[in-house]
């Protein structure tokens, strides 16, 4: 068999295109691993998170700073989430996590807001302070009611 | 003779199952003889050239025109709901466990399987396969097993960049031209796709066709007939069997995927 050389590098760059291909779907996409691997993990509990899903972001004033890693049932049948953040954020132990929609129907994502203390979180640290879920269903339930819309046994005489 | 109708159905019947286990055969000894040294590299790059590099432009232009016209069709529809955010999710699910190796593996079957079994087909109207057994070369060895194996190793690959090609068909529509945001698109893309359920799947099902196309391409080409309409029915039935093949098997592996 002859060698070619154009025909060697064409398949070269074939191969390599591929692999490329393959590589973005698997770690960009897929989530594989992402960059800034080996960050600050983070714990905190909630009463509700709603819709909140496995590699939901985290973010702080709106810029994405990591990713949900795991959710598990605690013992005592709240919320436990894991969250991989940049390690080179500061965190003050008093930071706290909230559960936001973004918008009035889309993704759910963690939001932290960083407090004000001198003693920065340790990897594996617990946030304190927490915000559960909004249920959109609760909330427009309760405007009814305050609304005094809900009155069906006026309404109904 | 008068032939019965239960008869024929009969012998239609036994006729097909005695080609379902030619192609079984046929499929066991190309798995012998790729495993089987001497290994030829060079014959697998030529080949790899021919199924892979040729088809590349191919696979390429067709992503981009799927990935807009999803783009296009989808950011209609999704705008209606005033969930045209969902663009990116919709778009990248659809292509990756589905669209992707579904269409990339009906234009391989068309650009490359086609070309494989004339190919084959020729060499045993010709005789050249006759030829080779002379000369004690294999032709299951040297022609058959290094082409099937490159099918079979191209289609992922063609597969994936299909799909990216795609995505940024879908990029360029929905947020270039119809001015969706690129990191809404991007996020939904990223949040919903998983590596283990859907880009695993999506490689195995690659991986699938491409054996398929390649073991109907190379037994069609290998068992025809020694006339120039025999080489034009070889690559006929090609391409009719391995996307009927390829649509069949899509089912049974999303089926089996979900388990």
């Amino acid at each position: 068999m002859q060698t070619s050389p154009s025909r060697d590098l064409a398949v070269g760059l074939f191969v390599l295109l591929g692999l490329a291909a393959i590589a973005y779907l698997s770690l960009q996409l897929g989530g594989l691993s992402y960059k800034g691997k080996g960050g600050l993990e983070l714990h905190a509990t909630f009463g509700q998170i709603g819709g909140l899903a496995e590699r939901a972001p985290v973010v702080i004033s709106g810029v994405r700073v990591g990713k949900v890693t795991r959710i598990d049932l605690s013992g005592d049948m709240r919320a436990s989430v894991t969250f991989d953040v940049d390690e080179s954020l500061e965190l003050p132990v008093d930071t706290s996590a909230s559960i936001r929609t973004a918008g009035l129907l889309g993704n759910q994502f963690i939001e932290l807001e960083p407090g004000a203390e001198d003693e920065l979180l340790a990897p594996g640290g617990e946030i304190a302070m927490t915000e559960s879920a909004l249920s959109i269903e609760k909330l427009v339930g309760s405007l009814v009611h305050d609304a005094g819309l809900g009155g069906d046994e006026e309404a109904g005489e | 003779m008068r032939e019965q109708p239960i008869e024929r159905l009969g012998a239609a019947t036994t006729r097909f199952v005695l080609e379902l286990g030619r192609i079984a055969q046929f499929f066991g000894v190309i798995l012998l003889q790729v495993a089987k040294p001497p290994f030829r590299p060079r014959r697998l790059i030529r080949e790899i050239y021919d199924s892979g590099w040729l088809s590349f432009a191919l696979v390429c232009a067709s992503g981009l025109t799927v990935g807009a016209v999803l783009g296009l069709t989808l950011h209609g529809v999704l705008l209606r709901f005033g969930a045209e955010e969902t663009l990116g999710t919709v778009v990248g699910l659809a292509l990756i466990q589905e669209l992707g190796p579904v269409l990339t593996g009906l234009l391989v079957t068309g650009r490359a399987g086609s070309a494989m079994a004339t190919e084959i087909a020729v060499m045993t109207a010709t005789e050249q396969i006759d030829g080779m057994r002379t000369m004690a070369v294999d032709p299951m060895h040297y022609v058959v097993g290094p082409k099937a194996l490159a099918l079979t190793l191209a289609m992922p690959l063609l597969s994936c960049l299909f799909i990216v090609c795609a995505i940024f068909g879908a990029y360029l529509i929905g947020v270039q031209l119809l001015g969706l945001d690129a990191g809404v698109y991007f996020s939904g893309l990223e949040q919903s796709v998983e590596f283990s359920n859907h880009v695993l799947g999506s490689l195995l099902k690659a991986v699938v066709f491409g054996a398929l196309v390649s073991l109907i391409a190379t037994y069609r080409g290998y068992t025809s007939g020694r006339s120039a309409e025999a080489v034009g029915r070889a690559t006929t039935s090609t391409v009719v069997t391995a996307s009927v093949c390829i649509l069949i098997a899509d089912y049974i592996v999303t089926s089996l995927w979900e388990f």
